[in-house]
């Protein structure tokens, strides 16, 4: 971590979970700890085929059975659910089709797992089997019969977007390159297990629901919807969360079935899914594939970019059509570069549904961006870090897509992970089968235009004050590892002058807590972060005031710091925070709730052109990182040695967990570049298991030294911007840039496994031997 | 698909009084001989500490100390551990005051979202007990079955090599 100056009392300051205290000694309640004495089990039945019309579904054996006390199915809701208002294409139990192995068809309720499991078995399925497309090729062909009838070739979004003169801009490039890259499927792989625990009043007709979600506001609204019930009528608890990184960011199927199996049986359901389950429910990074060409002139610069993106959705919309305008925006907002041509294609296939996984869209097309920029590199013979050099963006500044860039710290980043890699001298110098690789990445502070656009703000805090002199902060933001609660209590204690042990945090209850969007595209530190702010803006005032009159000065004369309200300039003339807080009390007629709210004004909302919203933030990360790996070409297998990575994530409000962040992120990029992939046989899923789903163990995992670069956003709270997603996308291409670095050969697949590494040496062998035997015919 | 491993053919499952030592308590109980150490001390007990990742033994979320040696819940069953010492999370802190693991876990974010933690802590505690001056290496072989999807495992790392420290 970097020594800086610090104006500030607690941001900025290391501080260890507030909530650290209950994950290390075993007090935290997760979903599936909650006590639930007397509730029912909920167990799921799951499609074992790929794509089907169901004709018939027998539940009258598993009703009769004894300790069941409800069976569901497709037809006790018939209502769509779907994170996106244009594309709720989705059932919690499948209706009339169902389109992928693993996705339900009926639930029950039962006192018991025996029971349950007893009640599935008896339960019979009558279906007329339909052809299964399990690539985005297949699911593409001419003869291939839609998913959805409203999607005919099975495109679920298709984007073109121009911007510039992409034409020209090749004209002028004195290098041209063009080459497909290929990014196999990944899980999120959260270590919790999916669970939902949903209590239903029948005389209220009330229903609370405590789940693992990171968007308890939108699992609010799918729950009215699904249920065909007032929101008022619910209450949505986020306990504690065991990880998300983009899995629990729209409402799961498990999550709407325990309602409704809760409501059908009249009283409490727990569900808990089994690792299994929890990958069949998935929202993973979908396969894709990107064909890139760039246009470089013999300096370095860039000068034209156009990029084809496929990917394979799964069978559901999801996030899907933001997934495949992710990929196309951020192409932007990283280099400056004049002219950007972009073909995306989201296609559905037989196969669970993809979704949203931390860097969203932005991964597998910074992997091929980075690959083919280093090998031009190469080529042009010029060094990695010039070529970045070479098109660095201007802050402030607009993208040609209407991206707003007002902070960027990018140059900051690569001068540090070049010396701290010692680049210069050890590069190309390592050894055979040992290299270093470099790669640059960025992401959002969040998206600035909302999914649900209410006219609300983006983000509100309650702070509550009564005379206890205690800070309750209220907020909907979901906490889910990732410190959100700590940076709030951070934020609240600065402003305030005060202890941060004082503010104590009350998260995502809708019963409690004032909404919120949620936790995903990394939008809660700087939005739910300036949100707090404001709020505690608002408290000091009141407080303030109450000084004020106390102390006998104007209010403009009053300060705050270490609990404290003095005089400004004065000597002696001062009085303890509690003190204030009672004299505010008595002021303001009781307890004090203040408000504060953040809006991301239009101006940052993105290009008036269709889907230009997505990619639009007030502030992007951005990432430089060295990797140094070493390559067994007998093996195969693939070591990564050491990272070197800087960020520039504004403001480190909480410097520890940042670096956990970045750590984190660059680990699980490092997951997705050398093993991580979900395989389907026929669309049943052959990887859902630890074993076969390849999560990096502490022996593959190597040191990775972080530098936090301080751009300090003009809009970010206290000038901080998101540090846990953007430098994710840079793992991949500077390991694979490594491996070239090593053994001259460039992975175009991912994840760079044994047999594909030994399959490339292979196939490069055979290359050179023909080259040679052409020769001697010449 | 179906979660079927709480029905065990009804034959194998009779039920023993076990006695057992649970974070240094004496406990006697009525144990069915098919249930698993993870599920009695979950549901049977209330001790929740103790965590499910996987469909079993793939996670080590689950890891308790058994006679001092790390163990897996999930792979144990609660009948077998009669005449032995079970230790979990919830025994590490000593009157409420934090185990140097827990410390230096919470201090130096070797947690995130917190649910392989216990299982972590553990196996730590179980390494620091047979080595408590571990090197690198001997704390990456101690942790190889435990799974974290947070922290890169690299702040792990460095909270237990502060805690074996502290403990010098």
């Amino acid at each position: 971590m970097t020594a800086r100056r610090n104006a500030w009392d607690v941001v900025g300051q290391p501080t260890p979970l507030i909530d650290g205290i209950e994950k290390v000694t075993g007090k935290a309640q997760y979903t599936a700890d909650l006590p639930a004495p007397g509730a029912l089990v909920g167990s799921i039945l799951r499609s074992p085929f790929s794509h089907a019309r169901i004709l018939r579904i027998d539940t009258s054996a598993a009703r009769a059975l004894p300790g069941v006390r409800a069976v569901i199915t497709g037809e006790d809701c018939a209502f769509t659910y779907g994170v996106l208002p244009i594309a709720m294409n989705e059932y919690p139990l499948a209706r009339a089709i169902v389109r992928y192995r693993g996705e339900p068809l009926a639930a029950v309720a039962a006192v018991d797992e025996a029971s349950a499991a007893a009640a599935l078995r008896l339960i019979r399925l009558e279906v007329e089997e339909l052809p299964a497309y399990y690539t985005a090729h297949a699911a593409r062909a001419p003869d291939a019969i839609p998913l959805h009838a409203d999607k005919p070739g099975n495109i679920e979004r298709a984007v073109h977007h121009r911007f510039g003169d992409v034409e020209a801009g090749f004209a002028e490039a004195d290098l041209v390159s063009e080459r497909v890259y290929r990014c196999a499927e990944v899980a999120h792989a959260q270590m919790e297990l999916n669970a939902a625990f949903a209590e239903y009043d029948p005389a209220r007709d009330h229903l609370t629901l405590r789940s693992t979600t990171q968007v308890p506001y939108y699992v609010h609204l799918m729950l009215a919807r699904c249920l065909a019930m007032d929101m008022s009528r619910i209450r949505v608890v986020k306990p504690f969360v065991g990880g998300g990184f983009g899995a629990r960011v729209e409402t799961l199927n498990f999550e709407i079935i325990a309602a409704l199996l809760a409501r059908a049986a009249g009283g409490a359901v727990r569900l808990q899914l089994s690792r299994e389950e929890t990958f069949l429910t998935h929202r993973g990074r979908p396969e894709t594939e990107v064909r890139l060409k760039l246009g470089m002139t013999r300096a370095g610069r860039l000068t034209a970019c156009a990029c084809e993106v496929v990917q394979r959705g799964g069978a559901y919309a999801g996030y899907g059509v933001i997934t495949i305008l992710y990929a196309g925006a951020l192409l932007h907002g990283l280099y400056d570069i004049p002219a950007i041509a972009y073909d995306g294609f989201r296609v559905y296939a037989n196969l669970p549904p993809c979704g949203a996984m931390r860097g969203h869209g932005s991964v597998d097309v910074r992997f091929a961006f980075e690959s083919l920029l280093d090998a031009m590199a190469a080529e042009a013979g010029l060094d990695p870090f010039a070529v970045r050099r070479a098109n660095l963006l201007a802050a402030p500044s607009e993208t040609q897509n209407g991206l707003r860039i007002e902070s960027y710290g990018l140059g900051e980043c690569l001068d540090w992970v070049e010396r701290a890699s010692s680049w210069g001298e050890r590069r190309g110098r390592l050894g055979p089968g040992r290299g270093l690789g470099m790669a640059c990445s960025h992401y959002v502070s969040g998206a600035a235009k909302p999914i649900h656009w209410t006219g609300e703000p983006h983000a509100v805090v309650h702070l509550r004050l009564d005379f206890d002199g205690s800070i309750t902060l209220l907020t909907g933001a979901a906490d889910i590892g990732q410190g959100s609660s700590t940076v709030m209590a951070q934020a609240a204690a600065e402003v305030l002058g005060i202890r941060l042990d004082r503010v104590r945090v009350v998260a995502a209850d809708s019963l409690l807590t004032p909404k919120d969007n949620g936790s995903y595209s990394s939008r809660v530190t700087f939005m739910v972060g300036n949100a707090t702010i404001d709020a505690a803006r608002a408290l000091r005032a009141r407080l303030v005031a109450a000084a004020a009159e106390r102390l006998g000065a104007p209010e403009e004369a009053i300060a705050c710091e270490h609990e404290t309200f003095h005089v400004a300039g004065e000597d002696g003339r001062e009085m303890a925070f509690a003190e204030v807080a009672r004299a505010a009390l008595a002021r303001d007629g009781g307890a004090i709730t203040a408000k504060g709210s953040f809006t991301c004004p239009v101006a940052f909302q993105g290009g008036k052109h269709k889907g230009g919203a997505v990619g639009a933030t007030m502030g992007f990360s951005y990432a430089a990182q060295v990797v140094e790996a070493a390559v067994d070409i007998d093996t195969g297998m693939v070591t990564v040695e050491k990272v070197w990575v800087a960020q520039d994530c504004g403001f480190a409000i909480n410097p520890l967990a940042v670096e956990g962040q970045i750590q984190g992120a660059v680990w699980m990029g490092m997951g997705q570049a050398i093993g991580e992939e979900t395989r389907y046989e026929h669309g049943l899923a052959v990887h859902a298991s630890f074993l076969d789903y390849r999560v990096p163990t502490i022996l593959d995992s190597p040191p990775i030294a972080v530098h936090i670069v301080e751009s300090i956003d003009p809009n970010g709270p206290f000038g901080a911007k998101e540090a846990s997603e953007g430098a994710l996308a840079g793992f991949l291409p500077a390991l694979t840039n490594a491996i070239a670095d090593a053994i001259g050969l460039r992975p175009d697949e991912l994840p760079v496994t044994p047999d594909r590494l030994l399959e490339a040496l292979a196939k490069r062998r055979r290359e050179r031997r023909l080259a040679r035997a052409l020769e001697g015919v010449a | 698909m179906q979660p079927d491993r709480h029905a065990p053919p009804p034959s194998l499952s009779r039920s023993r009084i076990r006695a057992f030592r649970l974070n240094g308590r004496a406990h006697a109980a009525l144990v069915a001989d098919h249930v698993l150490l993870l599920d009695y001390l979950r549901d049977g007990l209330g001790l929740t500490g103790t965590k499910r990742g996987c469909d079993g033994g793939e996670c080590g979320a689950c890891t308790v100390l058994i006679d001092g040696r790390p163990r897996l819940a999930c792979l144990t069953r609660a009948g077998e551990c009669a005449g032995h010492q079970v230790e979990t999370i919830e025994g590490l802190a000593d009157g409420g005051r934090m185990s140097p693991l827990q410390r230096a876990f919470h201090e130096r974010l070797g947690t995130q979202c917190g649910y392989c933690t216990p299982g972590m802590i553990m196996a730590a505690e179980g390494l620091l007990r047979r080595n408590p001056d571990p090197d690198e290496a001997a704390i990456r072989a101690a942790l190889a079955g435990n799974i974290c999807r947070c922290t890169g495992y690299v702040k792990i790392i460095e909270a237990v090599q502060s805690a074996a420290g502290s403990a010098r």
